[in-house]
């Protein structure tokens, strides 16, 4: 008989972090359906270049050398898939393999790969294409185009280096009224428009530029809540955090600012709060700290909204809470048993 | 009363649920027969080894003394079944390390009566004379603690113990032990706890029993005393609440601070194999020579709840449950905290309250056993029941930052319990990590 001698815990939860990654996917895959039936052929492009060139990055430094996690561990996809669909949906497919590239290279690979790098990758591509390409990620096309599922937007197809063609002349044959290619976000911000909020959490009526309905988003974000994959606190501290917020200062100035509604289901934010903030990687790994970072991730996206020069502020306001993760932990460290104050003892 | 009843379903913060697999809780405890060499090792528990009192070729009969205790803290052993001594010589253990031990070739049809034993009035003794008889007994803590007994009963007078919790939690998944020692001897085991009230000054007792076990709990309640001093209550079933601590916490409301003993909050903690083995011995001053021990896994053909008498070689144990002889883990005691066998030659001894063979590849297929960088997922930090940081723990390990884990972290706090281990999706092998920091940091401490 021969034995085996292992170190006890000698039996283990089932919940490997491939099985995480892989979760995580799965739950992405009914919002770029979404996407897909809001764009047509240009997201479904724009969701595949994306995803392949994070994929060739990984592949690349894996290749390399010292780095961690390995190609089927899913992470690269879940960032490919998040940054498409942080993408204006006609954006560049070129523009958009860059940002894929950047994505893995300046947010994982140069940290040593998985587990060790301090922003969410896919936010730190969006942000490397919001300054390499300023236009493109502020041309936004309306959705439910009438032949979307047959055709591409033509920026899509812009040759790299060159300047992608302008949309104004195709929206204009599309002979539909009232539609415009700016998001909500900056119709509110530079045309004093506030959309329904109800239109904004369904995102099935009309022709807005917005990316997949927040409801989708947080039916999706709410099962991996549910399979422990994902933790509640976050999207609930930055969702919370906006929304106060917002209550106060529409209070305050019903005219001047949105109904907090309208804050929280426009733009990225329920995106941002559901999928981005609660990267675990760069998000804190203590209860109070979740809180903590979440806050400061919602009121930072407010902020920047109403008093940036851009009409969304998630993005930064993530990459922010990023930055400060490591400080929040230090100040947020959990209190070990017999070391609280003494509470009230139970009476029998 | 009323108040305690509207705070029942709450326990200690944090904890994991592991599947249970108490297959083997409805299985009534069996014997097992004798080896026909049973091995005892002079040094069995925490404290001094003991002093052999036989010689090489004697006669002994079953119950009586091998070995007497050397000082206080040190506990005597009892020979498990009539035979001669064969030898007194070193001898392999289940860690590895050889020790002394008595070797006992065993009578061919030894009679399983207890042959040997030194009945006294326990009514007429004072505290140190009861304490004394603790001690001849030669029990230790069963619950896997293997600290002497009577011991552990003499609290510093300037600690008033208001409550002995006596520990019937049982929370490692498979072990049923304590289950079947509750629902066949609560008699043994009131008795147990009648004798520990007296040693510290009659406080009440509590026994805590998961809520997984409701035959136990009833078997209790039915012959509980009428004067309300001793009471059942059921806990959460929640790994660790077996753990001391744990239990004072979800009982009472009461944490221990850190580097104290849970006296010191008021509270004595008694396991129930332990008191239902003082509640059996004491009175007729018999020794500690055979416990109840749970055998299972995926590996074992006829599992159960197995009476063993103590020096059993364990190959001759899996040969009578039916281990194959494949590549297998044994371990001695329970998934979480157990230890795994590294020579199956080893007897079995006082502090081993199951054994759990497997396949090797039953318990986590290897493939899944890779190691991947912290994610920083956070599941560690929320199972700890010690409020530790295991994330950080691990990070600093990695960058061998013992002081730093000792002094900030608290790395002191930590029981071992491998809650954090277990819900680790990257697999980092966390309590290891914390063990051989203890260690560095202990070596580093003598040199100093």
């Amino acid at each position: 008989m021969r034995v085996e001698i292992h170190s006890a815990p000698h039996i283990k939860a089932d919940n490997g972090v491939v099985k995480i990654m892989r979760n995580v996917v799965w739950s992405l895959l009914p919002l770029c359906a979404f996407f897909i039936w809001q764009y047509g052929v240009s997201a479904l492009s724009s969701l595949i270049v994306v995803t392949a060139a994070c994929l060739a990055a990984e592949a690349l430094f894996l290749q390399l050398g010292r780095q961690s996690g390995d190609l089927g561990d899913w992470s690269a996809v879940i960032t490919g898939l998040l940054l498409a669909l942080t993408l204006p949906p006609g954006f560049p497919l070129w523009m958009g393999a860059v940002a894929g590239f950047i994505a893995i290279t300046l947010g994982k690979a140069i940290f040593g790969g998985v587990g060790h790098n301090l922003f969410n990758p896919a936010l730190v591509g969006r942000a490397f294409v919001q300054a390499a390409f300023p236009v493109a990620i502020a041309s936004y096309t309306p959705s439910f185009m009438p032949g979307r599922l047959t055709e591409f937007i033509p920026s899509s197809l812009a040759w790299p280096f060159m300047a992608p063609q302008d949309t104004s002349a195709w929206l204009l044959a599309s002979h539909l009224d009232g539609v415009s290619g700016a998001t909500p976000l900056a119709r509110w911000k530079f045309e004093g428009v506030v959309a329904s909020s109800f239109d904004l959490l369904t995102s099935v009526s009309g022709h807005m530029a917005i990316g997949p309905s927040p409801l989708l988003i947080l039916l999706c974000g709410g099962y991996l809540a549910v399979r422990g994959y994902l933790d509640w606190r976050i999207p609930a501290a930055v969702m919370g955090s906006a929304a106060a917020l917002a209550t106060v200062m529409f209070a305050i100035d019903p005219h001047h600012y949105p109904d907090p509604l309208f804050v929280l289901f426009s733009g990225g934010l329920v995106l941002g709060a559901v999928y981005m903030a609660t990267d675990m990687v760069t998000s804190p790994v203590t209860p109070k700290g979740m809180w903590l970072y979440g806050a400061l991730i919602g009121v930072l996206t407010v902020i920047i909204r109403y008093s940036g020069g851009l009409p969304e502020g998630v993005m930064y306001a993530i990459l922010i809470g990023n930055a400060a993760t490591p400080m929040i932990e230090r100040v947020s460290q959990p209190v070990a048993f017999g070391t609280a104050v003494k509470r009230k003892e139970k009476q029998s | 009363m009323k108040l305690l009843n509207f705070l029942r379903g709450e326990a200690f913060a944090r904890g994991v649920h592991p599947p249970q697999h108490k297959d083997t809780a409805a299985m009534p405890i069996s014997r097992l027969p004798f080896a026909s060499r049973l091995v005892v090792p002079l040094s069995q528990n925490v404290g001094r080894p003991a002093r052999s009192v036989v010689q090489v070729g004697q006669d002994v009969v079953r119950g009586q003394p091998l070995a007497e205790a050397d000082g206080f803290v040190s506990a005597p052993h009892h020979a498990p079944a009539s035979g001669v001594v064969e030898a007194i010589r070193l001898h392999p253990t289940s860690g590895g390390p050889w020790t002394d031990s008595v070797i006992i070739k065993v009578h061919p049809g030894s009679p399983q009566a207890v042959e040997w034993e030194d009945p006294r009035d326990l009514s007429a003794m004072d505290a140190d004379e009861l304490i004394a008889a603790v001690q001849r007994t030669g029990i230790v803590g069963l619950g896997g603690g293997v600290f002497p007994t009577h011991a552990k009963l003499r609290v510093p007078k300037e600690f008033p113990v208001d409550t002995l919790v006596v520990n019937g939690c049982e929370c490692e998944p498979y072990l049923t032990s304590d289950h079947r020692i509750m629902v066949e001897r609560a008699s043994d085991l009131l008795a147990g706890v009648a004798i520990s009230r007296r040693l510290l000054g009659n406080p009440r007792a509590i026994i805590g029993v998961e809520d997984n076990k409701p035959d136990a709990v009833e078997a209790i309640r039915a012959l509980l005393p009428a004067d309300g001093d001793v009471t059942v209550e059921t806990v959460p079933t929640k790994y660790p609440q077996g753990a001391g601590e744990m239990l004072i916490k979800t009982l009472l409301g009461r944490e221990v601070p850190p580097d104290s003993r849970s006296y010191q909050v008021g509270a004595y903690v008694q396991n129930v194999a332990t008191l239902a083995s003082m509640g059996a011995l004491m009175p007729r001053g018999r020794g500690f020579i055979e416990r109840v021990i749970t055998v299972a896994g995926t590996a074992v053909a006829r599992p159960g709840n197995y009476l063993v008498p103590m020096g059993t070689p364990l190959r001759f144990l899996l040969e009578h449950v039916g281990a194959p002889a494949d590549a297998v883990e044994v371990i001695f005691g329970g998934p979480m905290m157990g230890q795994a066998v590294a020579c199956l030659d080893a007897p079995i001894t006082k502090g081993v309250s199951g054994i759990l063979v497997f396949h090797g590849q039953d318990l986590a297929p290897r493939a899944e056993r890779k190691s991947f960088p912290c994610i920083k997922c956070g599941k560690c930090v929320e199972s700890c029941p010690m409020g530790l940081n295991p994330s950080m723990l691990g990070m600093l390990a990695t960058k061998r930052q013992y002081d730093a884990m000792a002094e900030t972290y608290r790395l002191g706090a930590c029981f071992e319990c491998g809650s954090c281990s277990y819900v680790c999706p990257a697999n980092i092998p966390l309590v290891q990590q914390f063990r051989v920091a203890k260690q560095v940091l202990r070596g580093s401490e003598k040199a100093a």
